[in-house]
């Protein structure tokens, strides 16, 4: 589904990602983990197309599909949802605005018909349940006044709603509480533990792999993959270390 | 009543920003009075959003406890210039909110006088600019406080966003205070949208335009609230600003 071939990418001139290779297919769940600054947010910020992240070399393919050929919003029509570490707070906009039109911006792009205001609805409900929030929250401001777990649920429950191939989730887990982490990590089984969907988890704890279990479990350190393995590893680094396992 | 048979020229402080090539062949600028009487409300919705330079003089006057609510939407595809001078007697309310919204090389402009000529009479101004390209969108404002207009209330909400670094907004608000025991805000703001929102939208699959018409909407909207057509002036404001996106 995700073929990476030799990726750089540069900030302000600095090299980040310095020749990254990573495949993923259809129905497998990736975790990369690693040291901060290792170029995690990075990868997940090139692939999405944010302004500043300049490619210098390598490819990367969705189903086929060049990303680096798509600017973001095509990006994501084409199935690449981006669950972001940090989501915006957008004042003056409501959540359930944004999305349906955002959902119906995708199916357009697609050539599938729009979703009705009463269609919306319900998969909005359905989702919300999922991620046990209340649909009270998602008539309120993009993100505007919602603690740090709401945010992160709020995520999740934008992707049910979009139902993307791909999902990156950059620290999903971070500044959650132990319910909230359990919540989305079921949330995250739900909607995308399935054949035809592949999900990569970017984390720096093993405590979010408890929930989703990785089919692969990736070190990244100094802008490439320097070590890969099976869920084991999540626990081998969290017991021994960065320094000592990837060395 | 008219104005000045001479045409301005910059050095006049009401035009300095003003498109005199094409104010010339409007000039001079028939002056429309609005006079409402003591304890009376009076309402006026401006929307210039045709195709041919216009510009608009309004003198209103409100006798005391007078009320007028006065909306501008100043979204056309040339010069749009609304000038007004309005006159508080005691305890009277004044009104302005106004929406600008104009790309290419065109200029819009609101200018306003408001004089608290009795105690006690409260003016607002929410002026709100959407500019693009290599347009220019002007807001120069003076409330002006007679001696002896105590208890006077009079603020400026004054905002523009900026769509391209090639556009300008000019924005100033002016007091002139004769008068102890009043109370004068203003707020005056130029920016650009964010970029981490703007991305935020595209990741979740919204098309550069749309994902600006978002975040514009809620902005210009502030212009209209309260307004009797508030629905329908936010609307014409919308397809404003799609035009243009």
């Amino acid at each position: 589904m995700l073929n990476i071939q030799n990726l750089s990418a540069t900030i302000a001139d600095k090299q980040i990602l310095k020749g990254l290779s990573l495949t993923i297919n259809a129905g497998e769940i990736h975790a990369i983990m690693g040291p901060n600054g290792a170029g995690k947010s990075t990868l997940g910020y090139t692939l999405g197309g944010r302004p500043g992240y300049e490619v210098t070399g390598g490819s990367a393919t969705l189903d086929g599909v060049d990303l680096f050929d798509l600017e973001p919003h095509e990006r994501a029509a084409a199935g690449l949802f981006l669950g972001f570490q940090y989501p915006v707070e957008i004042p003056g906009v409501s959540f359930v605005q944004f999305l349906r039109e955002s959902a119906n911006a995708q199916r357009k792009a697609r050539g599938e018909a729009p979703l009705s205001g009463g269609e919306f609805l319900k998969l909005a409900k359905e989702k919300a349940a999922l991620l046990r929030m209340d649909m009270d929250m998602l008539k309120r401001p993009v993100n505007v006044g919602f603690s740090g777990g709401e945010k992160k649920r709020a995520e999740m429950v934008q992707m049910g709603i979009l139902d993307p191939k791909l999902a990156i989730l950059d620290e999903t887990d971070s500044g959650l509480d132990i319910d909230a982490l359990r919540i989305c990590g079921e949330g995250i089984n739900a909607i995308m533990r399935k054949p035809n969907k592949a999900v990569l988890l970017i984390t720096h704890y093993q405590r979010l792999l408890d929930y989703v279990k990785p089919d692969f479990v990736h070190v990244l350190a100094g802008g490439r993959i320097v070590k890969t393995g099976g869920a084991e590893l999540a626990l081998e680094l969290e017991e021994h270390g960065y320094e000592a396992v990837a060395a | 009543m008219t104005q000045a048979v001479t045409l301005p020229t910059r050095r006049d402080e009401a035009y300095r920003y003003a498109d005199l090539t094409a104010l010339e062949p409007l000039w001079p600028v028939p002056v429309q009075d609005i006079r409402v009487a003591a304890g009376e409300h009076g309402a006026l919705a401006v929307i210039l959003d045709g195709a041919n330079d216009t510009a608009q003089d309004i003198a209103i006057t409100l006798e005391d406890g007078a009320e007028f609510d006065l909306r501008l939407l100043n979204a056309g595809s040339a010069y749009g210039r609304l000038s007004v001078t309005v006159t508080l007697g005691k305890a009277a309310k004044f009104h302005l909110g106004a929406a600008q919204i104009a790309g290419g090389d065109q200029t819009v402009e609101v200018v306003t006088q408001v004089i608290h000529a009795e105690p006690d009479a409260i003016s607002t101004q929410v002026v709100r600019s959407v500019l693009a390209g290599h347009a220019t969108g002007t807001y120069l404002g003076k409330v002006a406080v007679a001696r002896g207009a105590i208890g006077t209330d009079g603020s400026q909400s004054i905002r523009a966003m900026l769509l391209d670094r090639t556009a300008t907004a000019n924005a100033r608000p002016e007091l002139e205070i004769y008068a102890d025991d009043v109370k004068c805000a203003h707020g005056c703001a130029v920016g650009e949208l964010d970029p981490q929102s703007l991305f935020y939208l595209a990741q979740r699959g919204l098309p550069p335009a749309e994902a600006k018409k978002l975040m514009l909407q809620a902005f210009i909207a502030e212009a209209f609230v309260g307004a009797a057509d508030e629905e329908a002036l936010t609307d014409t404001a919308l397809k404003a600003l799609e035009a243009m996106l």
